[in-house]
């Protein structure tokens, strides 16, 4: 029974509610509380359903955005779930944390004129009141039986891969060495913005199609990837990320209260040091906080930091328009009371004769002409030098890729520390493949998973070419490609 | 999850544990280290692969009951499961026929100078190992090192066994009764241990190596929580160590940031304590429950 629907684009953008200030640093729970089903409503409305949508073709992963949306119009949830998971099986998770503004928002025909159809957010939605919460999702397979792939991390880039793979009818291994699953969305990305609950749920619906995962377990040094194929993997996927933290190399750096931002958020994040002491990590946040930076893990680590009741302010020696962290964190952060301090970037850190961080001395910067990135490049005004008392200061400039794998295989090939890889996702080694943030450098989810996508396809073509493979996986589920 | 197999007391408060765990067994090589988790609240903490079977998938670690952490390991039963065991980690020790190698070890250092001298010696080095502990009490595995070592002596504290004095003191004796120096020298144990030891090898002029013990978190290279300096450069000691030059070591960074988290430490044995079975707890020793409010629970220094 299906109605006309009436379209409502001059409808303004739904808001989200927020979690009120009162609660809100006094807790780590979601800020975002999503969108309300009547909102919802409105929102689907906004929709023009354009007919060519450029919505679908910004989008990485080229999720259905216009039927998912024309089946929320239609009250359908179950097959708006089913639109989106064919092409993106972690709703929940790039609803969230997807940066929906430089890809799918920001191609929407309606954001020419007005603001664009908030699809991160309808996204989110679907995922979060999908109808059958544990059920796999229609286009999955379970427990293929066809040759084995061994995927390397378990971040988005794998995690995609892995559902890939899977359902091409490949039985996967995810091998991460941590303890738990998920990447840098469960030790990097505060609970605040991404419920631990949510990646879990995606995760467990890979479980539940047959992927299996190994955590405790450093490729490289628990086995080699030689060892791997000798264990029968076809091919391997390498999608380790970027987790070695860059230092400023300042003097004073090693003194005690001085975090890169990946200690500072794996304490925090993965050992649930907020908990401390029911749980047995602890981190040192004093009262004056200093963060340095201007992307994802400085906005992150400032939220946190107010959250543990510091006052909190975020040195980044470019300006405002040169943040890399998101608008919308940008405006949550300022909203909790993070200070911005522009133009400026620290000289060296000064401690106390225990050796713990007392202050930290910076200097005034100007923009000069654009850099090698495109952006203005900050230059140190002579004498300007300042300090700043602080307790903590967490350093979050940036991270190359891990480099555990790299020791352990020397023969990759590698520039800069980033496995090289051809246009398919290969590296030079046969039957290796790698990609997101290990490839990229520091990256974004959707493009992690874009070439866990990619790869999964490359492996697929390879291993159905090699004689002997082609029968196990010779049925395949229809809608395979999009 | 690995079993725990069987565990047993060396000297009060350090425990030998075996851990079943095939994979590690049969790759670790002398020098590296497995991180450990022992429950869903624990702090992941790294410790010496002192011993490994290959035949039987079992791995041999020795732990000192220093705080919440390793207390909770030491009081694990036989047949108990560990929640998290990831290695082998850290470069593996170089070894090479240098000729004389001679280890210095004090405290739970013993257990982690074990394997790397009987790779020495297996290398066709001849191997001395001087052991510090503060008592004959507290001496864990005479008959290991005996075994494995061309020479061995003790040093107490007490002067209840061997020696008399700290083991640096023991070295510098040793050190008058030889005829030529030993080749290379490894140090293991208390940073302040390797500090003093590494000054008094530096006067010999023999390259030495230390195996430094910096908090850790993640173990893979990732956090930077690790990090020394060595020879004014930045090195995170689970991937590129944990041994270095101790010529080059800064021991007092590494003192200072061993000492960072002293006062949570205590917080968290205390809490520990207070919940150990037998333990009486007395009013207000109980840490406040979680309550939601984080500011109440953040470390402030
Ligand atoms: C604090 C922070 C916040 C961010 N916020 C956002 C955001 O809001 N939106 C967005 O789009 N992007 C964000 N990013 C970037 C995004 O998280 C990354 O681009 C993305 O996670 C990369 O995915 P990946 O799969 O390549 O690697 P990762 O997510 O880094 O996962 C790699 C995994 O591999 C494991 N591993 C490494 N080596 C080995 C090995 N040898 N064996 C086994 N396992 C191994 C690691 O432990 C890790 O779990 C953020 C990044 C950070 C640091
Ligand atoms: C590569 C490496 C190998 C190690 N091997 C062993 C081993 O085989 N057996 C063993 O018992 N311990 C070993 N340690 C030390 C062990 O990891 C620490 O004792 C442990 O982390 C303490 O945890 P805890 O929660 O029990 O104590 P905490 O409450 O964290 O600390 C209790 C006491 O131990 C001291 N301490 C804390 N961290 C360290 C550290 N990293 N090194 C030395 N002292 C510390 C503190 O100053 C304090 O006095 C090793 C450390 C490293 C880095
Ligand atoms: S995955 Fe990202 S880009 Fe694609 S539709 Fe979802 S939010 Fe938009
Ligand atoms: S571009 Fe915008 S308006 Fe057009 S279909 Fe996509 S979301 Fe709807
Ligand atoms: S422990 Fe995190 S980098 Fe070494």
């Amino acid at each position: 029974m299906k109605q006309t629907v009436k379209r409502n684009p001059k409808a303004p953008r739904q808001r989200p509610g927020l979690l009120p200030m009162e609660t809100r640093l006094a807790c780590h729970d979601e800020v975002c509380q999503g969108l309300t089903l009547e909102q919802v409503e409105t929102e689907a409305l906004r929709c023009l359903n354009c007919k060519h949508a450029a919505c679908v073709d910004a989008c990485p992963l080229h999720v259905d955005i216009k039927g998912f949306i024309a089946s929320l119009t239609e009250g359908d949830l179950m097959t708006a779930f089913q639109s989106i998971t064919r092409s993106n099986p972690f709703p929940g998770i790039c609803g969230r944390v997807c940066q929906h503004e430089v890809f799918c928002e920001k191609a929407c025909l309606l954001g020419k004129k007005r603001e664009p159809v908030a699809i991160g957010l309808l996204e989110r939605f679907v995922a979060d009141h999908q109808p059958s919460p544990s059920g796999p999702m229609e286009h999955a397979r379970r427990l293929p039986e066809g040759p084995r792939v061994a995927l390397v991390g378990s971040g988005p880039a794998s995690l995609m891969a892995a559902y890939e793979l899977n359902r091409l009818g490949y039985r996967v291994t995810v091998f991460e060495a941590l303890h738990r699953l998920g990447g840098v969305l469960s030790y990097g990305i505060p609970p605040f913005r991404l419920p631990p609950d949510v990646i879990e749920g995606e995760i467990a619906r890979l479980d539940q199609l047959g992927v299996e995962f190994a955590t405790n377990f450093l490729v490289g040094n628990t086995a080699t990837i030689d060892e791997l194929f000798d264990q029968g993997y076809k091919a391997v996927f390498l999608g380790a990320g970027a987790g070695l933290p860059y230092l400023l190399k300042i003097p004073g750096e090693n003194l005690v209260g001085v975090y890169t931002a990946n200690e500072f958020l794996t304490r925090t994040n993965l050992m649930r040091a907020y908990d401390f002491p029911v749980e047995g990590t602890p981190v040192i946040v004093g009262n004056r906080t200093i963060v340095i930076g201007g992307g994802n893990s400085a906005l992150d680590a400032a939220r946190w930091a107010r959250r543990f009741g510091s006052e909190t302010t975020v040195v980044f020696r470019r300006g405002r328009a040169e943040l890399r962290a998101r608008a919308e964190e940008v405006e949550l952060a300022e909203q909790e009371g993070v200070r911005f301090e522009f133009l400026a970037a620290p000289v060296r850190f000064l401690g106390d004769a225990e050796g713990r961080i007392r202050e930290v001395e910076c200097i005034r910067m100007r923009l000069d002409k654009p850099d090698g990135s495109g952006r203005p490049s900050p230059v140190p005004i002579a004498a300007s030098e300042y300090r700043i008392p602080v307790d903590t200061a967490i350093v979050a400039v940036g991270q190359a890729p891990n480099p555990t794998l790299q020791r352990a295989t020397p023969q990759l090939l590698t520039r800069n520390g980033r496995i090289v890889v051809d246009e398919l996702g290969k590296t030079n080694l046969p039957g290796v493949y790698a990609g997101g943030d290990v490839v990229r450098g520091g990256s974004t989810v959707v493009l992690a998973m874009l070439d866990g996508h990619a790869a999964a396809l490359a492996i697929d073509r390879a291993l159905r070419c090699e004689p002997g493979h082609g029968k196990a996986i010779a049925e395949q589920p229809e809608e395979k490609q999009r | 999850m690995n079993r725990l197999l069987a565990t047993k007391v060396l000297a009060p408060g350090t425990i030998l544990l075996e851990v079943e765990a095939a994979g590690i067994a049969a790759r670790c090589k002398a020098g590296q280290f497995v991180i450990l988790r022992p429950t869903a609240h624990s702090e992941r903490i790294p410790l010496t692969i002192v011993d490994a079977d290959r035949n039987r998938g079992v791995i041999t670690l020795v732990v000192q009951a220093a705080g919440k952490t390793t207390q909770t390991i030491a009081s694990l039963a036989d047949g108990d499961l560990i929640l998290d065991v990831l290695g082998p980690l850290g470069e593996p020790t170089r070894v090479e026929k240098v000729g004389h190698v001679l280890g210095v070890a004090g405290g739970i250092g013993v257990a982690a100078l074990l394997p790397v001298i009987r790779a020495m010696q297996a290398a066709g080095n001849k191997g001395t190992a001087l052991c510090g502990a503060r008592s004959q009490r507290s001496i864990i595995l005479r008959g290991e090192i005996e075994s494995s070592t061309s020479e061995s002596a003790w040093a107490t504290e007490d002067g209840s066994f061997g020696f008399h004095g700290n083991v640096v003191e023991l070295m510098q004796a040793w050190y008058q009764a030889q005829y030529s120096p030993p080749d290379l020298v490894h140090l293991v144990g208390p940073v302040r241990m390797m500090q003093a030891a590494a000054e008094v090898t530096r006067d010999w002029q023999v390259p030495t190596v230390a195996s430094l013990n910096p908090i850790m978190i993640d173990g893979i290279g990732m956090c930077g929580g690790c990090r020394v300096a060595v020879g004014g450069v930045t090195r995170f000691a689970c991937v590129e160590g944990p041994e270095f030059d101790a010529h080059q070591v800064d021991f007092e960074d590494l003192a200072r940031r061993n000492r960072a988290y002293s006062q949570q430490e205590r917080q968290a044995l205390l809490r520990h304590e207070c919940k150990l079975p037998g333990a009486i707890p007395t009013p207000g020793s109980v840490a406040p429950q979680h309550l939601g409010s984080l500011t109440r629970h953040a470390a402030k220094t």
